[in-house]
């Protein structure tokens, strides 16, 4: 059974149907791209993913080795808590804290010790908050964000702050990491920088990767299989070749080819 | 046990020399008995704060109900201690009358606590009436004509007891793991939900720990003053509070105690101009919410300043 499976997904918001009858699947250790125009209904399907919505029909699938667990309209942290993280199309970050609380606070829930812990100052307070502290730092290290540990969130260049969700939804130590138009207003620098980054967390936490994007270039290069959504409806799925000669794909979403249009003429 | 660390030791060995300094003005009788009752005040009002505080301040949940579980406080112990008049009795009281607040808390904090913003002041507030109203019709609680003749069994002492187990309390919950979690609602309830914070349960732990610490102040309200009625803890004592809150920063812990000194000073210095007291009183607060709209010292503590940028987030 693959990691993720998603049956007859439906979502409807009154008259409107958001998604409709969504299937799909996520083996470990992919990278899957999820395109569509504006307004096609990705976000919805990211939010029924990681459950800020509930689905009207259809079920959310997870398995961690055997152990499968249904994700369809739990909340949003026992998502979280079952091995899922994401990151925000409009980046949310704790703005007014600084790097390194922003990745504490993801590191919550694995905290170790209760709250009377907390009010006295017990041992085990000081234990656990030190390997708080080396674990921030060690994932700071991996994303080259130490030297800006005391910064706070807001105070981050654009790129970096991005950076800093990815990182931040890497704390809670995730088998699937869902991204929202992670490229989103970079500079192609920045965008270089970015496929980079989502290599090497693929490669050094041995990570499954589903993620929105409108940047062609990067979803054609990075992703093993992409998903195509449209009004609602998946209307095609496969390897980027396939997609991007996939008739309906390019009338609803890629868009004919200059090049092509005037060898037509001709 | 590395709670005893040099600095933890230091701050312990300034506390008690507050307290020996106005312990030994009180003797000589240079703090009166009337400065005695501002100093009373302010203790009480430094507790109610720091707890509202905790709610509104850290966790970002604007609540306008304060002064209904300071009330719970006050008449759990003054009904304890009028039973059992001993120093025992009035601890227990204090106690009981802290837990029960708490347990009001959490009563009313689930049902209330999904409601956001202007909604949840609106709820609290109401709540906060029925807890009066209720007080008011009770026959233990004696009606509109309240409870008097209160053992007063508070003194300074126990009153400075209180305050820094609050502060103390409330600062180490701030900064742990859990606090930074009621931040995070703060900051951004969605993303904080999404990193894995159960938000209801850390509003409602949030809210049932301010409400334990009120129900605190509630009791040594009852006990120094010796005489409570349901109309003092209305709507006003609330926004009392909450002006405090305002004052001193939302967010900043000394920021509250720093606004809850000078507004009681404030009040004694202008009992002077009797008729104008008022007017004055509300200018000044108009004028500094004008040139600090953050409150005095924003999110900042005054311990911040002292610090160098580098190693400010090491542990204590």
């Amino acid at each position: 059974m693959p990691l993720l499976s998603v049956e007859r997904l439906t979502k409807s918001f009154g008259g409107l149907t958001a998604v409709s009858n969504v299937n799909m699947y996520i083996d470990k250790g992919e990278l899957i791209g999820l395109i569509g125009p504006n307004g096609a209904g990705k976000t919805t399907l990211f939010n029924l993913l990681t459950g800020v919505y509930t689905p009207t029909t259809g079920s959310i699938k997870l398995d961690l080795n055997g152990n499968i667990k249904e994700l369809g309209g739990i909340k949003p942290y026992d998502v979280t808590a079952s091995g899922l993280a994401r990151t925000f199309q409009n980046i949310r970050l704790f703005k007014d804290l600084t790097v390194l609380d922003n990745i504490r606070i993801a590191m919550h829930k694995n905290i170790g010790y209760k709250m009377p812990s907390a009010l006295f100052r017990s041992n085990k307070f000081y234990e656990e908050e030190d390997r708080l502290k080396i674990e921030a730092e060690k994932l700071m290290d991996i994303f080259s964000l130490t030297h800006k540990k005391n910064e706070l969130a807001k105070n981050l260049p654009y790129g970096e702050q991005r950076h800093l969700e990815i990182v931040r939804a890497m704390a809670t130590k995730p088998v699937l990491l869902l991204l929202d138009e992670p490229a989103a207003g970079m500079n192609p620098n920045e965008t270089a920088e970015l496929t980079k980054t989502i290599a090497k967390i693929r490669k050094e936490f041995d990570l499954t990767v589903l993620l929105i994007e409108h940047d062609m270039s990067l979803v054609m290069k990075i992703c093993e299989r992409i998903y195509v959504l449209n009004y609602g409806m998946m209307i095609a799925s496969g390897l980027p070749q396939e997609v991007r000669s996939n008739k309906k794909v390019i009338e609803s979403y890629l868009g004919e080819d200059l090049s092509d249009a005037s060898n037509k003429k001709s | 046990m590395r709670v005893l660390s040099k600095k933890n030791i230091i701050t312990l060995l300034l506390i008690v020399a507050v307290f020996a300094v106005v312990q030994v003005l009180i003797s000589v009788k240079i703090i009166n008995s009337f400065y005695e009752i501002t100093l009373a005040t302010i203790c009480i009002n430094i507790i109610l704060a720091v707890s509202l505080n905790l709610v509104t301040g850290f966790t970002g949940q604007f609540s306008l109900g304060h002064a209904g579980f300071m009330s719970i406080g006050a008449y759990v112990c003054a009904l304890i201690s009028m039973n059992t008049d001993s120093t025992l009795g009035f601890i227990f009281g204090i106690l009981a009358g802290a837990v029960a607040a708490a347990i009001v808390g959490v009563i009313i904090g689930i049902p209330t606590l999904r409601l956001k913003g202007d909604y949840l002041a609106i709820a609290t507030l109401g709540m906060a009436e029925i807890i009066r109203v209720l007080f008011l019709n009770m026959e233990i609680t004696n009606g509109a004509a309240g409870l008097s003749g209160i053992p007063r069994n508070t003194n300074w002492t126990w009153l400075f007891i209180f305050l820094m187990a609050t502060i103390i309390l409330i600062n180490n919950f701030i900064r742990s793991s859990h606090g930074r979690a009621c931040i995070s609602i703060r900051e951004d309830e969605i993303a904080a939900e999404s990193m894995g914070v159960n938000t209801t349960k850390y509003k409602v732990m949030a809210f049932a720990l301010g409400a334990f610490f009120a129900g605190i102040a509630g009791g040594l309200y009852a006990s120094y003053f010796y005489f409570i009625k349901p109309n003092v803890f209305g709507f006003m004592k609330s926004v009392d509070v909450l002006v405090i809150v305002v004052l001193g920063g939302l967010g900043s812990i000394s920021g509250s105690v720093i606004a809850a000194i000078l507004l009681a000073v404030l009040t004694t210095f202008l009992q002077q101009f009797t008729e104008i007291r008022m007017i004055i009183y509300a200018l000044l607060l108009v004028a500094i919410m004008l040139f600090r709209p953050q409150g005095l010292l924003g999110t900042k503590e005054i311990t911040d300043m002292f610090k160098s940028n580098k190693n400010t987030e090491k542990i204590e």
